[in-house]
């Protein structure tokens, strides 16, 4: 179980984040929604660990990953070698299979400048559920994709986290994402940000 | 087919200019009309014959050389550790900025004598000396690519719980290499010129100090052996080590 109790949260004094307390069991699928600049990313940044400023406590599990807004890659390493790096614990083979699980099969050597944006979003996929995590956090991870790349890529996310069966919180925008991944559906209003009871 | 043709011409550029350089340099002589002055290039041909010959060349060559590498691998190291804990620790950078400006602005002939006179003329203060001067470039350079570093690589690297080291070598250092690499080049040039400076004031071999014994012979014609035969050194390690090594380093952007 993820237990999120944010009591408070400031950016130069001033308030951003009032009460966000939530859950998530294992195997649950929260969406996040709101107004752009509410504070949603500020909150993914909070239950990841990016950002220990806060007031209030997050009990998060060891084993997490995050899929950012952009793909978050390092240029200078193929894509095979952005898995390794990540999760030294898998072997080439393994790092390649989790490659071609999202479409990326044939593609190991190549950089991420090489990739498209839709590949590169794949890849960070692979890297997030390459590492078994307990907990995926996702920042609007379809976001600038054509509409038919956008579906493929939900479809992808959707079959991953049925087959690993990790507790998610995502970020989105488009009610039909939401719609489609999660199992719940939390809408952050208000300023500074809260959770209606 | 245009492309390559400009490509073509592009690769004449430099042996055309090295060329228009010596000709302008056997017009000089010419009007000069005296070698004592300034000799033409092809008359310090035999007398560098003579000082390879006689192992005296490459004997100063090697003193100097190695004074370059260390001065030049202490001055990286130190200017590394030092720009990248100025360029992501704002405080410790209020703190040291002051100094770096001091040290930036500091002549390079006060440093060089301040470490003979209390050092003595030593290998050691020589080294310092040369070294000194150099780091606060380094880390001056270095630091605008710590603070130019990506927070987002950096909160993926937080996320994923890599291992320190992992995260300097994979994560920071690749994107601070052109940072880096612009400071080795650039101090590659400046430290062999103050390795110079330092072995004309107070050392008994290198290139620095046979320029002062011919200075006080006034021999033009092997002051001008000894300092080109150094700058042959150092094209052949711009060509041959730091030019190669930026290409690989910076293949990922081409590929």
């Amino acid at each position: 179980m993820i237990r999120v109790a944010i009591d408070a949260k400031y950016f130069n004094g001033k308030p951003v984040l009032g009460q966000v307390h939530f859950n998530i069991a294992a195997g649950e699928t929260v969406a996040l929604v709101g107004p752009s600049g509410i504070g949603k990313t500020t909150i993914l940044r909070i239950v990841a660990g990016i950002d220990t400023d806060f007031q209030g406590q997050v009990q998060r599990p060891d084993a997490l990953a995050m899929v950012f807004q952009e793909p978050t890659l390092l240029p200078w390493r193929s894509a095979l070698d952005n898995l390794l790096l990540v999760h030294p614990e898998l072997d080439r083979t393994k790092a390649a299979a989790a490659l071609v699980r999202v479409g990326l099969g044939g593609r190991e050597s190549a950089f991420p400048g090489q990739l498209s944006l839709g590949q590169r979003r794949r890849l960070s996929l692979a890297r997030a559920f390459a590492g078994h995590p307990e907990l995926l956090i996702m920042d609007e991870p379809f976001v600038s994709l054509d509409a038919e790349t956008a579906a493929e890529m939900i479809n992808l996310t959707e079959a991953l986290i049925a087959e690993t069966g990790l507790a998610t919180l995502f970020v989105t925008h488009s009610a039909a994402e939401a719609q489609q991944l999660a199992d719940r559906v939390l809408r952050l209003q208000g300023m500074p940000a809260q959770l209606p009871a | 087919m245009t492309g390559t043709r400009f490509r073509n011409k592009g690769q004449f550029t430099t042996p055309l200019s090295i060329a228009a350089l010596g000709l302008v340099w056997m017009i000089a002589a010419a009007l000069t009309a005296d070698p004592q002055i300034l000799p033409g290039p092809f008359q310090l041909i035999a007398p560098m014959r003579q000082e390879l010959a006689s192992g005296e060349l490459l004997y100063h060559l090697g003193s100097t050389l190695r004074r370059v590498f260390w001065a030049f691998v202490l001055a990286m190291t130190f200017g590394l550790i030092l720009g990248l804990v100025m360029g992501r620790f704002p405080r410790v950078d209020r703190w040291l900025d002051p100094w770096l400006v001091i040290f930036l602005n500091l002549p390079a002939l006060v440093l060089i004598v301040l470490c003979y006179l209390w050092i003595g003329l030593t290998e050691t203060a020589a080294i310092l000396a040369v070294t000194l001067n150099k780091i606060p470039n380094v880390a001056t350079v270095v630091r605008e690519g710590a603070r130019a570093l990506d927070p987002e690589l950096d909160a993926m690297a937080r996320v994923y719980r890599l291992p320190a080291w992992v995260r300097l070598r994979h994560v920071v250092l690749p994107q601070l290499a052109p940072f880096v690499a612009a400071a080795a080049r650039s101090g590659v040039a400046v430290i062999w010129k103050i390795v110079l400076v330092v072995e004309f004031l107070g050392r008994s071999s290198g290139v620095g100090f046979q320029i002062h014994l011919y200075f006080q012979l006034f021999d033009v014609t092997m002051v001008l052996v000894y300092a080109l035969s150094f700058i042959g050194v150092m094209l052949l390690v711009e060509w041959v080590l730091l030019q190669p090594w930026e290409r690989r380093v910076r293949r990922w952007r081409n590929a």
